[in-house]
């Protein structure tokens, strides 16, 4: 089931696309798209994507496993609160943030003396701002749940706390690491609004050039070239991260270790995350103090704004109303991509009896990752060329955005639920079954007690992703019943004096309302969530 | 040496360690001995600074231990489980220590200590692939490649099955001898404290309640708990003591321990009694006698004789297998 | 106990689920009209007032269905795309450089709609089986802050020729033309201006300082002195009604002006789609676009002028934003031709 809906709703529109640049006038010309990738600027923009992702990657790992350590190993004061904050970047809109990193290192901006605006440093910082929440998540929560005494072991072995980070925790941690550093190259390699603004057009990644071909230019056949080489590099990096990031011992049984107050030792990782908070809520800051100001003063006007069309009709609805869509779109997309990562995971998590079908279960693993890092423009056209015959007649259709949205979700649930499904000791399902009990029975008694908080968990990191996709809702979402990231990016792309104000409000709202939802999930205390 | 100065250790506010001193010259071991959840565990953690002190000293040949952590601290630490390093190689596991200081002949050091352990040609396996008792060799391997000033053992054997933990403790002891090595272990079960151990300190509630030489501690229970934990089977007061004790030939004393084996079924025996039940075993008769004024009592005979349930029989009591307990 | 407050949360989940879904809720908010759907395909800064919309429905008949998403390229490519089978009946808001691929497509056909009077000036040149129907005109104009000019005691530039002139090094901030539909406009302006040697002119300005970003938002709001972040280059790339925003509350001026010698014309036009369902829907709402009551609102609604003569305009619009005479511009045809090319060499010239 899972298979046919990622088939119908990922491969169809993608291999159309992709046929529509091989075969460019109903002739199969394997040539021309081969040609396309001997170009001198084809290669600098590949070069540049895995230089800026690749760089982005390393620094948001650095940065992140301090914090990680620190947020999820420490006990202090606002902990929960932080852990939740520093998530809403991951669901803001890009353009926002781009025009907040903007605001902040542009010529006039309290950074300008850096004159880092239209650098690839700045949007180095850009990636990493975006992504540094995902490593913080996935790394911290295996950190928290990881056995304490192999690092006391080697403690009395003589190894120095930086000795035993190097050998046993690190190696400890690289399934999530690994896991990780995958995902947000992925999230890197496919920017696409954050290159544009911040890199002041001098650099193009793969996808900003997808995008260039295809709507402006309409070179399918080179857009056709890059998707198939992007397509190539995704599963390349997923099945050497796949290989990386096995273990030769998963054991199971753990003690789980207690936060613990800082001690002295703990400064420089504490001071490593509250520079990394500072740089998280700078760009943050001018986002909250853009929406307050009013013709020089301040006020609350663009909030109460917020209700309206905006200044000369600049919306058909009201953001209270996009809101509302957005909030019903969500939940949408959350209940499909439950029940589509729920099967996948049970799917993925069951004993294999051959070689081969362990394969086929890795496989079907990574195959779920897929849409990370596919361009969504792509998606879009080819939900548009595939899906207007019978029987998958979805063009028109209102549940388009939450099945595009469910499927960006998709791998989040399937991360959050597998390592916890996975630790189910399959004995415990037998010993079900020899009392009686027969398959349904076993689930409900062996795997959903134990799935229930994840799922939990999983819905409201979906809940939140919905709440932030931009990319294939803007390809996809009908003008009458626009998402909230839909109408900020209208909003600020209007001119009028309260738009742009207006633009920054709901976007703080949009921040606000997913730190809230964060928060949910954090009290229902899952150790995986966001372990990819 | 190791001493301990009015030792406390307060684990998530609750006291776990009360006012513990103790001394461990070099080249000893000594066994602590106690139930779950005395505190044992706790003080071999604060030894090795895992665990803040919160209050008493640590002194490593008269010098505080405050302050200087773990990995300074030269100790060794072996766990109940081993914690080998599951991504590394057992050659790997046992270098480890070795690596970190850099030292020159990793490889032939790490053969020489897997041969002490009895593992030769286990180099090149993975830790998953092991049997418990291997692990465990594994594990005191990599402890002993240190040269630890002191070697730490937290239940070292006890996830062991019976036999391999008995045959395992007498390697211990030879390896631990062969090296030199002072060692601080704790453990619940008497025997492993026994075959290994030179010295024994018994713990109740946090607090020691006994330390001395272990044949000391075993003759002379300080009350009649620890003789129950050091293995003996009951503690008699009063005038059941009494009895055992004139029969045995020992002065009075309020009360007294007695190991399964004391009472043996012998004809000049000076208790009289009925037996209540018996069982063969392989190397003699386990009777339970109902002893006249001393009540219901376990005995042994020898094989050959095999009294019934019902027959009178006459009990010798063997004072080596009994222990005095001066108060009650 | 636990299995109880699963329950609960598993009930409280679908109850809400249930709540909030969209999928229950039905496409149409009302009863479905006597004509059918008319399906209108634009882009995403279309927008008309709602009341509007409601009065197409009620006369025509027809139920309207928006389908809004991207800029004027990502609209024509789209129908290009799905031509023969289009994703609706009536597509509004190709523009004259996106128009020409279009027509070598047969995305649209033809409709001879009764164009008010005026509007034919900006009929689309060759295409003579009428396929495609101005509807509005907007000029992409470089705009200046003339407060800061005034404090800074200097004159403003005037003309392209300015921008280039070392008075105005590094004020200048603009869109690419690469990622922006305005920065198109702008690069089409210069070929218009300088022919051939527009390459020379753009390194000029290049050396001179200018600032690409990424699209007109940036440039606006947060590099332009009167944008809404409050940037530090008073010369911008905009249109000729910006000047009609950035008029204080109570003041009787804008801050700002459009350099009338620097604009291109951009004009849309709506067309009915080849192969559409609802042929004569999609007539209706050409004509309906091209209505007075329509056309009237475009300025309010759109930033845009009407192509209709004799129409009132807002009082801001009547008093600050002025239409250039004449403004540059480039055959459809050429820019067809062109535009790969032009596009490849600007970044080049631009990428330094």
């Amino acid at each position: 089931m899972p298979v046919a809906v990622l088939g119908v709703f990922f491969v169809l529109p993608v291999s159309g696309m992709l046929a529509r640049g091989f075969w460019p006038h109903g002739t199969f010309d394997p040539g021309g798209v081969l040609g396309v990738l001997a170009r001198p600027r084809v290669h600098r923009v590949v070069w540049f994507t895995v230089w800026s992702a690749s760089v982005a990657t390393s620094v948001s790992v650095l940065l992140g496993l301090p914090a990680a350590h620190a947020l999820h190993r420490l006990r202090f004061p606002g902990r929960t609160v932080v852990r939740a904050a520093l998530l809403v970047p991951f669901v803001l809109p890009t353009v926002v943030v781009g025009v907040a990193f903007r605001e902040l290192l542009g010529e006039s901006g309290p950074l300008g003396f850096l004159g880092l605006d239209g650098s690839p440093v700045a949007i180095v910082a850009g990636l990493v701002f975006f992504n540094v929440a995902v490593v913080i998540r996935v790394v911290g929560t295996a950190w928290e749940s990881l056995d304490p005494r192999p690092g006391e072991a080697a403690a009395a072995l003589g190894a120095s706390p930086a000795q035993v980070l190097r050998t046993v925790t690190l190696p400890a941690l690289r399934p999530a690491i690994v896991s990780a550093a995958t995902v947000v190259f992925l999230f890197c390699a496919t920017a696409f609004g954050i290159v544009l603004t911040l890199g002041g057009l001098r650099y193009s990644s793969v996808e900003t050039e997808i995008y260039l071909l295809t709507t402006n230019l309409l070179d399918l056949q080179a857009a056709a070239a890059l998707s198939v080489l992007q397509l190539v590099a995704v599963t390349v990096l997923l099945a050497v991260a796949g290989r990386a990031r096995a273990v030769p011992d998963p054991s199971v049984a753990r003690t789980v270790a207690r936060p613990r107050r800082p001690g002295r030792g703990d400064w420089p990782g504490l001071g490593a995350t509250v520079a990394l908070l500072a740089f998280v809520a700078a760009p943050l800051g001018t986002l909250v103090a853009g929406s307050l100001q009013i013709d020089g003063g301040w006020g609350l006007d663009n909030y109460r704004a917020l209700t309206t069309n905006g200044t000369h009709q600049a919306l058909l609805v009201p953001v209270t109303d996009a809101l509302v869509t957005s909030l019903r779109t969500a939940v949408d997309a959350t209940w499909m991509s439950l029940s589509l990562g729920m099967v996948v995971a049970v799917l993925v998590t069951r004993r294999s009896r051959t070689p081969a079908e362990r394969r086929l279960r890795t496989g079907l693993d990574g195959f779920f990752m897929l849409p990370l890092g596919v361009s969504a423009v792509t998606l879009g056209f080819g939900f548009l060329i595939t899906l207007n015959h019978p029987p998958v007649d979805f063009r028109d259709s209102p549940l388009l955005v939450p099945i595009a949205q469910a499927l960006v979700a998709l791998p989040l649930v399937v991360r959050t639920i597998v390592p916890v499904l996975a630790g189910v000791d399959d004995r415990q399902r037998q010993a079900a079954a020899s009392l009686g009990a027969g398959p349904l029975r076993t689930m409900l008694t062996v795997d959903l007690p134990v799935v229930w908080k994840p799922l939990l968990a999983a819905s409201g990191f979906a809940f939140a992703a919905s709440l932030g996709e931009f990319g294939a809702t803007s390809f996809l979402a009908r003008d009458d019943h626009p998402t909230v990231p839909v109408v900020i990016f209208r909003l600020i792309g209007h001119p009028g004096p309260m738009n742009y104000g207006m633009a920054l409000a709901a976007s703080v709202v949009l921040a606000a309302t997913t730190a809230l939802v964060m928060l949910v999930v954090e009290r229902l205390r899952v150790p995986s969530v966001g372990a990819f | 040496m190791l001493t301990l100065e009015h030792l406390s250790v307060a684990y998530d506010g609750t006291p776990a360690v009360v006012d513990v001193s103790l001394d461990l010259p070099d080249g000893e071991v000594l066994a602590v001995l106690g139930p779950s959840g005395c505190g044992k565990s706790t003080l071999l953690r604060a030894v090795a600074g895992l665990e803040p002190a919160t209050a008493g000293r640590i002194r490593w040949d008269g010098a505080d231990l405050a302050g200087v952590p773990t990995h300074k601290r030269g100790f060794a630490l072996m766990f109940q489980d081993g914690q080998l390093f599951t991504h590394l190689s057992v050659a790997r596991n046992v270098g480890y220590a070795l690596r970190l200081r850099r030292e020159p002949r990793i490889a032939d050091r790490v053969e020489e200590l897997l041969a002490l352990v009895g593992l030769e040609g286990y180099a090149a396996r993975l830790p998953g692939t092991l049997s418990g008792g291997e692990r465990q060799r594994v594990a005191l391997a990599r402890a002993l490649a240190v040269e630890p000033r002191l070697l730490l053992l937290d239940e070292p054997l006890s996830a062991l099955d019976a036999g391999l933990r008995e045959r395992l403790a007498g390697d211990l002891r030879e390896i631990l001898r062969a090296a030199g090595t002072t060692a601080l272990m704790v453990t619940h079960d008497h025997e492993e404290a026994f075959t290994v151990a030179d010295r024994l300190a018994v713990m109740q509630d946090g607090r020691v309640v006994q330390e001395g030489v272990i044949g000391d501690v075993w003759r002379a229970p300080a009350d009649p708990d620890t003789a129950l934990f050091l293995g003996y089977a009951r503690v008699l007061r009063g005038t059941a003591a009494a009895a055992v004790l004139v029969a045995s030939g020992l002065p009075a004393a309020p009360a007294v321990a007695v190991r399964r084996s004391a009472l043996l079924v012998a004809v000049d025996g000076r208790l009289p009694g009925t037996v209540v039940s018996s069982r063969a075993t392989p190397d003699q008769v386990r009777l339970v006698v109902d002893v006249d004024g001393v009540g219901k009592i376990d005995a042994v005979a020898a094989l050959d004789v095999h009294p019934g349930p019902g027959e009178r029989v006459r009990l010798t009591a063997d004072p080596t297998r009994l222990a005095v307990i001066p108060s009650d | 106990m636990t299995s109880v407050r699963a329950l609960l949360a598993l009930t409280a989940t679908l109850a809400l689920t249930a709540a909030c879904s969209a999928v229950g809720e039905s496409s149409s908010d009302e009863s479905a009209k006597a004509g059918g759907e008319v399906v209108l395909v634009t882009h995403d800064s279309f927008s008309l007032p709602k009341p509007l919309l409601k009065q197409f429905e009620t006369e025509s008949g027809y139920d309207l269905v928006v389908r809004a998403s991207g800029d004027g390229g990502t609209l024509t490519n789209k129908l290009v795309l799905t031509q023969g089978d289009p994703i609706g009946d009536v597509a509004f808001g190709v523009d004259n450089t996106f128009a020409s691929r279009a027509l070598d497509e047969d995305v649209f056909a033809p409709y001879d709609a009764a164009l008010p009077a005026g509007a034919a000036d900006y009929a689309l040149p060759g295409d003579t089986d009428h396929r495609l129907t101005p509807i509005d005109v907007g000029n992409v104009c470089v705009n200046v802050d003339d407060t800061w000019f005034a404090s800074h005691h200097l004159a403003p530039p005037r003309t392209l020729d300015d921008l280039a002139d070392p008075t105005y090094r590094d004020l200048f901030v603009l869109p690419g033309a690469a990622t922006s539909s305005t920065g198109m406009a702008f690069l089409l302006a210069t070929v218009a201006a300088y022919g051939d040697a527009w390459p020379d002119y753009w390194t000029k300005l290049m050396a001179n300082g200018a600032e690409l970003t990424a699209g007109w938002t940036d440039a606006y709001e947060v590099d332009f002195t009167q944008g809404g972040g409050k940037g530090d280059r008073p010369i911008v790339l905009s249109y000729d009604s910006s000047p009609a925003f950035t008029v204080s509350k109570g003041a009787h001026e804008s801050t700002t002006s459009a350099l009338l010698d620097t604009c291109f014309q951009q004009v849309e036009y709506a067309g009915v789609l080849e192969g559409a369902a609802n042929t004569k829907g999609a007539e209706a709402f050409v004509d309906f676009l091209l209505s007075d009551d329509v056309q009237a609102a475009l300025p309010e609604s759109m930033y845009v002028f009407p192509v209709a003569d004799g129409v009132d305009l807002p009082s801001d619009w009547a008093s600050y934003a002025k239409q250039p005479t004449e403004p540059y511009a480039v055959d459809p045809a050429d820019v067809a031709a062109h535009r790969d090319e032009w596009l490849r060499e600007w970044s080049d010239l631009t990428s330094r």
